[in-house]
């Protein structure tokens, strides 16, 4: 294949892949939706879980958007340094996004900051989003696919903390921040908590757990208990789907970690929705491709 | 109006201060009529610009909700349509209410203080919709009437369409003022 096939060719596979995530939950999203449903027994809980599941239904029939704010790209790439398509992506990307504005069609949802003019086609000034890793000697590619949208970004935030505050105030700080807006993100919730050196390392940590499985278990102990005493917490808050009540409130929370100065703890929270559209895509060197987020995704 | 068919309470437009004074909140109901979207952008014409809301919707109903729509040969058709966080209006919204008349608003999520007292005082409720149900809430829109201050782009632009029994809409601030998400517990 020449260059400009291959390119061709991917950006068809993520335009396709990007209208799928629109339309379909991720698998463990879907399932863990069915667990908290059948764990109910608030009528109006009920009744509100009814509505959703209704919802996917017809959205997988008339193939539309699960959730009119779509559009909002962010994309996370981690790329083997030797993938050949490694210096087109981001025109690959945008391609695609176009496409699949169009074709889906996703909400015109990007508006130039101090402008305030909405550009009328998803992209703009760092729109979308996204974020590289490039893996040495590696020939594969693995794309993150998010769109974010407003009511589940509201209740972001990030700090830094004195190490006396501790993992304590990191907790508090997280919980707080969910039980104030966490209502109005439409619960159940995905929590992501990011701890590392400053407050933007920390919110990219934070955004890099919303992408993990939500049934994902941080390896280290101490992290894994961070996530437990947080979900409690946050399910036993009785907030409830919609924020209207119910026995649980959150899929679930995730920590995702890196080192840091002595001095300082950065913590960050970011959460997403129960229509949580997450995506992961995965090719090799010749696009030979596979989602481990959406099995029946077919191209 | 107001009809209760079997087990449903389905309000029809033109919606009355009758429909609505008996609604406690945490009551659930469905809306049949006409409709307008306005979010934060339509709030700031009317309240901050002091520009007239281009359709009377004193009898109809709000919704922040922003839609996809697509173009079709003579019109729009609503593809998408759910509610947005409705706390982003509070600041508008008690003089919006007082401005337009309107009775029933409906978004997602609570609503403050501000909005509280203008539902107490000019007799309109505050509901929620399950938010995140686009396809629910494309499947009762029947028509898009018009889009008005489309200027102001897809989400935020005064859709004006006609819905059929769209909900459930749950009732978060009745016409006493009193406020679901405080008094839940
Ligand atoms: S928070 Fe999620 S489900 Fe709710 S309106 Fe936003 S994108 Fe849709």
């Amino acid at each position: 294949m020449t260059d400009r096939i291959y390119s061709k060719k991917m950006t068809e596979i993520m335009a396709q892949f990007i209208k799928h995530t629109a339309i379909h939950l991720p698998d463990d999203v879907m399932s863990k939706l069915g667990e908290l449903y059948e764990a109910e027994d608030n009528p109006r809980a009920l009744q509100i879980y009814d509505v959703m599941l209704e919802n996917l239904r017809l959205a997988e029939e008339m193939e539309r958007p699960i959730c009119q704010d779509t559009g909002f790209m962010q994309f996370l790439i981690k790329c083997g340094s030797e993938f050949p398509l490694l210096g087109d992506l981001e025109e690959v990307l945008k391609e695609a996004l176009a496409e699949a504005t169009e074709e889906t069609p996703l909400r015109l949802n990007v508006v130039e900051t101090f402008s305030e003019e909405n550009t009328g086609t998803n992209m703009g000034p760092g729109a979308p989003t996204v974020w590289w890793e490039i893996m040495p000697g590696r020939d594969n590619c693995e794309i993150y696919v998010y769109p974010a949208g407003g009511g589940s970004s509201m209740p972001g935030a990030s700090a830094v903390l004195t190490p006396s505050q501790g993992y304590e105030g990191a907790e508090a700080f997280v919980l707080e921040r969910v039980l104030e807006k966490g209502p109005n993100a439409c619960p159940p919730l995905l929590v992501g908590v990011g701890l590392g050196n400053s407050s933007e390392t920390a919110a990219l940590n934070a955004k890099r757990a919303l992408l993990m499985s939500v049934d994902s278990v941080n390896e280290d102990e101490g992290a894994a208990l961070m996530e437990k005493r947080l979900e409690k917490a946050l399910n036993e808050s009785g907030i409830g789907p919609q924020g209207l009540g119910g026995k649980n409130t959150v899929y679930g929370v995730n920590v995702v970690d890196t080192a840091r100065h002595p001095a300082c703890m950065g913590v960050a929270v970011a959460t997403g929705c129960w229509v949580h559209r997450r995506g992961h895509i995965c090719f090799d060197r010749d696009l030979n491709w596979k989602s481990d987020t959406h099995k029946d995704f077919n191209y | 109006m107001t009809e209760i068919r079997d087990g449903r309470r389905i309000i029809k437009e033109p919606v009355t201060t009758e429909d609505i004074k008996d609604l406690k909140a945490g009551d659930v109901f469905y809306y049949s009529g006409e409709a307008l979207t306005g979010r934060d952008a339509v709030h700031e014409r009317v309240v901050v610009d002091g520009q007239d809301i281009p359709v009377d919707i004193s009898d109809k109903i709000l919704l922040h909700a922003g839609p996809i729509v697509k173009r079709v040969d003579d019109g729009w058709e609503c593809f998408a349509m759910g509610p947005t966080t409705s706390m982003r209006m509070e600041d508008f919204e008690e003089e919006f209410i007082r401005k337009t008349g309107v009775k029933i608003i409906v978004g997602k999520g609570a609503m403050a203080e501000k909005t509280e007292k203008a539902c107490r005082e000019e007799g309109c409720i505050c509901c929620v919709m399950p938010a995140g149900c686009a396809v629910v809430g494309a499947a009762c829109t029947e028509s898009v009437l018009e889009g008005y201050w489309t200027d102001l782009g897809m989400p935020e632009a005064a859709w004006h369409v006609r819905v059929k029994e769209i909900g459930p809409l749950i009732v978060t601030i009745d016409t006493s003022g009193r406020n679901f998400f405080k008094d839940r517990n």
